[in-house]
């Protein structure tokens, strides 16, 4: 980290803080009765500081942000303690001040900018409406201070913004018009509940330095509320940890980062893959179990089941308070044993890895492209079409045992790629080989059982990867079948009990259907059809990007067990380079169809970097107060697939541009390593002479 | 409070668990169905002996599905109330033979008021002009309009639903195929076509079902294709894709069981217009043929002399008979929808 935390923690600290939580318990009320979202929630938020919430989905992180909007919906209720904003208490006020202080005062910004935004309305009228509204100025004036709050948040052209209706910018704009709609009524507290979590990593990083800002600028509170420990440390002075509607620990930034005294926090940061994590050396270890339902939770401390501390008599005797660090020390933990327990000795560590031995080469792709040909509307009237470059000349190899990354941004053409290996979409042109058999145009329905089964794929979305209505025998079943590794059903059936013992899940599974299933079973589950086959192959599409940290450890950790001992290979498609950086022997980096950067992983995360893995590494939060990153702004969103750039696809945002030759000759192909290969126009020395963008701190 | 920790231990059982009882269940159904299909539609063909007790096994079926259905839907009063309908019904259908009714088809006693007794007989709810009792016409009634009215729908639900499923699946070229097809079809007023049909094929039961198909079946695919679109860009379908499954395995295993939910309200409601459809064909003379006794053909018998009003049970009876049906047929549909909104 390069900079101090927007603002530094008020000064005066007499003065009264814009918001206080005392001892907040929130429920919803459903058919299975009384459900607490949060419970004995406290905090308190000085002028101009920045707090973070963060914990895991259900963990009751946004219940506190509705509970302070108070939109907690007809089944929510605030049973206890009390919210007081500026020093009053929101509740004995009444229904008129309550709706001038959530227009004017508390302003939020939600993860899905269209929840804010109303489609049929042009950005300047409901902008306008703001000021017009909450301080009934003129409607020239309104428009004026639209225009200008647009461009204070750096949209480019506030003009056309402010003439276009909703759906025609892109998220990432949009999310740029909802804080500048939030910034219009000037408010003292802002609530952010992942604001970033919808948009890519470079995109994500400049609406955070936006946010950053902003806030300095005009002195606003922050409560920024994120699953992403990297994104809190970059926004927020303070945070508070929170676990099964409780808050866990809380405390200064550092004071946390550096000296966590829960057990739930330290797993936390223990399952997320940070710069020093390395598959073999240094695995990544899961928190076990899984998080209590709302009204299951565990007597005492709710964390205990799930912790290695746990002793009988006294972690389950509730109630549990936070207890103070150091006396009089604002950082504080919930847990009964945190003076006990040893916090430098290391993390019973998770038995070392032997580096695989990678073996021949299973897929070959050469120059691969796939071009789509749209016509729309009236350009199919007159007979024009425009094609789209959904991958431009791909070309590398896989080979047995290794996992090799496909990183890129949405709309780099990955998705697009697996669709053309598995046979889903024809290729336009170009070779894939598995094995001596070409792929490219060989549709699905066209390849042999054995073909299929060698290749096999691991979804994105839990909640889709598995069919409702089947159990979760009869879908692994149906696999071992179809693809004729077993036909009589008691062996089938012993199949699938092996299977369900390789992903770690219980054999009276089978007879479950996915509803009954957690998000990272279900994902489980997924592996073990994949693998049900014994395929040479898998390609994983973003596995684990939607599960909860501490389980994605756990889900990673799997599939790369079952990988190594089946010696397949893995093709390992995501976004997020940390998880790559954890788990990829080698990494090909994407942008708008084309590979940017392709060599191994030691090779990309070191210089020579291409422009835009440069970027994309400096964008990537990190949750390590040890580690400094430089810091590349780069400019602007992804172009649509559909509108390329001439000459290089990353021309519109890279800072080394240069002109007359980046914006209209493609980039020739740099060669550094045997296989590391850069497509830039920068010559070789000067793409030699970048610095490393991470550098692990002090203390490695 | 207690009830609250009550129902805290017993988590309410989803609907969609609640529809997809195992196989027992689809055994249940069978047992009540199969027979009294084969004494309505196929009476003619079987021996008395046979007929004596075909419908025997059907009796307790009925009164197991009625307790099922009571105790798994107890959280929705309406539905409830629906099902009591429909099973009274169905009860009176597969129990008619062995219940202490006479002859429906036998005149005794012309224009015998309600309450009467005549020729050694009570006449409850009266007798017809012919002198038929009215009790056991309107029960034995039910049989035939029940059984016509299901298997039609059914059979408009396979149409509908197979060409649904191809439309909303293979998209493209059959997608624009069948929707233009059923478009033409609905553009037709539902009355004019069922005439129409009924006219060219001649009245019958079957003929009734083939009617029905074509008038019912378009707005079930559209139903159904819509569901298809929405499941079909799920991972599980790729998944199956890309496991090189056939694509009618895929629309029948993958894509038809995640469409039940509303295909079931849909179909409880679309048995409440068929039954009014085959009650009108009856009554303009389109449908089921005398003279055994059906609650259209009920109404047209005594629709000349039910305009005095001493005689006007005669056609309020079945009437109500009819309503009843149609009325437990909706309350089901809104039950059910209510629940699955619910979960
Ligand atoms: S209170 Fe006990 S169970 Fe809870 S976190 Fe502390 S040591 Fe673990
Ligand atoms: S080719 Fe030019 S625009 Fe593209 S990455 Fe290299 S320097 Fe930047």
């Amino acid at each position: 980290m390069t900079e101090t935390p927007i603002v530094e923690a008020a000064t005066a600290t007499d003065r009264t803080p814009v918001l206080e939580c005392r001892n907040l318990c929130v429920s919803y009320f459903t058919r299975a009765g009384e459900a607490p979202a949060v419970v004995d929630f406290n905090l308190k938020l000085m002028p101009g500081e920045a707090h973070g919430i963060v914990g895991e989905s259900g963990c009751g992180k946004s219940t506190v942000a509705l509970a302070i909007m108070n939109y907690m919906g007809r089944n929510g209720a605030i049973v206890g303690g009390e919210i007081l904003f500026q020093g009053r208490d929101m509740r004995t006020m009444t229904q008129e001040e309550l709706r001038r202080i959530r227009g004017s005062k508390i302003a939020m910004v939600y993860q899905e900018p269209m929840a804010s935004l109303n489609p049929s309305m042009r950005i300047a009228e409901q902008l306008a409406e703001v000021p017009l509204y909450h301080e009934g100025v003129s409607q020239r004036e309104a428009l004026a201070r639209a225009e200008s709050m647009l461009e204070q948040v750096r949209l480019p052209d506030p003009k056309r913004i402010m003439n276009s209706y909703p759906h025609q910018i892109s998220g990432g704009q949009q999310q740029r018009v909802v804080i500048a709609m939030a910034l219009l009524s000037n408010p003292s507290l802002l609530l952010l509940d992942e604001p970033t979590t919808a948009l890519d990593v470079t995109v994500e990083a400049g609406i955070v330095e936006l946010i950053k800002e902003v806030a300095a600028k005009f002195g606003t509170s922050l409560i920024y509320i994120s699953h992403n420990l990297g994104l809190i440390l970059e926004t927020c002075s303070r945070l508070t940890v929170m676990y099964s509607g409780e808050a866990v620990e809380t405390g200064a930034i550092h004071d946390v980062f550096d000296n966590m005294r829960h057990p739930y926090t330290r797993g936390l940061f223990g399952s997320i893959p940070v710069p020093g994590a390395n598959k073999n050396a240094r695995p990544l270890a899961a928190i076990r179990g899984q998080l209590p339902l709302p009204y299951a939770r565990p007597k005492g401390c709710f964390f205990g089941p799930r912790c290695d501390y746990f002793v009988e008599g006294r972690c389950d005797q509730p109630p549990l308070m936070m207890h103070e660090v150091a006396p009089g020390s604002s950082h504080a933990t919930r847990c009964v044993r945190f003076a006990e327990i040893d916090w430098s000795a290391a993390k019973a560590s998770v038995a070392e890895r032997q580096p695989v031995q990678r073996g021949q080469v299973v897929l070959r792709v050469e120059d691969l492209s796939k071009h789509y040909i749209i016509e729309s509307g009236a350009a199919a009237l007159i007979g024009a079409r425009r094609t789209v470059k959904a991958n431009e000349k791909i070309s590398f190899r896989a080979h047995e045992a290794e996992t090799v990354a496909i990183v890129g941004e949405s709309g780099c053409g990955k998705s697009t790629f697996a669709k053309v290996l598995m046979g889903l979409e024809p290729a336009s042109a170009g070779k894939v080989q598995l094995g001596e058999i070409e792929l490219a145009n060989l549709p699905v329905q066209r390849r042999d059982k054995h073909t299929i089964s060698r290749l096999q794929m691991v979804f994105q979305n839990p909640f889709d990867t598995l069919n409702p209505s089947h159990t979760i025998g009869g879908q692994i079943g149906r696999v071992i079948r179809k693809f004729g590794v077993e036909s009589d059903p008691k062996k089938v059936q012993d199949r699938v009990d092996q299977l369900l013992d390789i992903v770690k899940l219980p054999r009276d599974f089978a007879k479950r259907l996915p509803r009954q299933l957690s998000g990272g079973q279900k994902q489980r589950v997924g592996i073990a059809r994949a693998f049900a086959g014994n395929p040479d192959m898998v390609i994983a599409d973003e596995p684990v990007s939607a599960l909860d940290v501490s389980v994605q450890a756990a889900v990673t950790g799997l599939l790369m067990d079952i990988q190594r001992e089946h010696r397949t290979t893995l093709l390992f498609i995501s976004h997020d380079l940390s998880v790559v950086r954890y788990l990829a022997d080698r990494i090909i980096v994407m942008y708008l169809g084309q590979i940017m950067e392709r060599g191994t992983t030691e090779e990309i995360f070191s210089p020579p970097y291409h422009p835009y893995t440069e970027a994309l590494l400096s964008a990537v939060p990190i949750a390590d107060a040890s580690v400094r990153k430089r810091k590349i702004v780069v400019a602007g969103e992804i172009p649509s697939p559909t509108k390329p750039p001439p000459g290089c696809p990353f021309q519109t945002r890279c800072h080394y541009m240069i002109k007359g030759v980046c914006d209209v000759t493609p980039p020739p192909l740099r060669e550094f390593g045997a296989d590391h290969v850069i497509a830039c126009h920068l010559e070789k020395d000067a793409l030699e002479k970048m610095e490393p963008v991470i550098t692990a701190g002090t203390a490695a | 409070m207690t009830t609250a920790n009550i129902s805290l231990d017993t988590a309410p059982v989803p609907f969609n668990v609640r529809i997809r009882q195992p196989t027992a269940l689809i055994g249940l159904v069978l047992l009540m169905w199969v027979p009294l299909t084969l004494y309505v539609m196929f009476g003619p063909f079987l021996s008395d002996t046979l007929k004596s007790f075909v419908l025997l096994p059907a009796i307790p079926a009925t009164v197991a599905l009625y307790v099922i259905a009571v105790t798994s839907w107890r959280e929705s009063p309406v539905a409830i109330i629906g099902a009591t309908l429909v099973f009274f019904w169905l009860f009176v259908a597969v129990s008619a033979p062995y219940l202490p009714l006479i002859d429906p088809n036998k005149p005794l006693a012309p224009f015998a008021e309600m309450g009467a007794y005549k020729k050694d007989h009570w006449f409850l709810l009266g007798a017809d002009f012919k002198g038929r009792d009215m009790l056991s016409r309107d029960l034995w009634g039910c049989q035939r309009v029940l059984v016509w009215g299901v298997s039609a729908t059914l059979v408009a639900y396979a149409v509908g639903a197979f060409f649904g499923l191809l439309a909303g699946y293979l998209s493209g070229w059959w997608d624009q195929a069948i929707s233009l097809v059923c478009n033409i079809l609905l553009s037709f007023p539902v009355m004019v076509l069922f005439i129409l049909i009924l006219n060219y094929l001649g009245p019958s039961g079957f003929n009734i079902v083939i009617a029905v198909t074509f008038a019912s079946a378009p707005a079930i695919m559209r139903i159904v294709r819509g569901l298809t679109l929405d499941t079909r860009s799920r991972d599980y379908i790729f998944a199956a894709q890309t496991r090189g499954e056939h694509p009618l395995r895929i629309m029948i295993f993958e894509l038809l069981p995640n469409a039940r939910g509303p295909i079931i309200v849909d179909a409880c409601l679309r048995l409440g217009y068929t039954t009014v459809a085959i009650t009108t064909l009856t009554f303009l003379g389109l449908g089921l043929q005398p003279p055994d006794p059906d609650w259209g053909l009920m109404i047209k018998e005594s629709t000349k002399v039910a305009m005095v009003w001493k005689f006007s049970y005669m056609l309020l009876i079945p009437a109500l008979s009819v309503s009843s049906l149609i009325l437990g047929f909706n309350l089901l549909a809104d039950g059910l929808r209510e629940m699955s909104l619910r979960d």
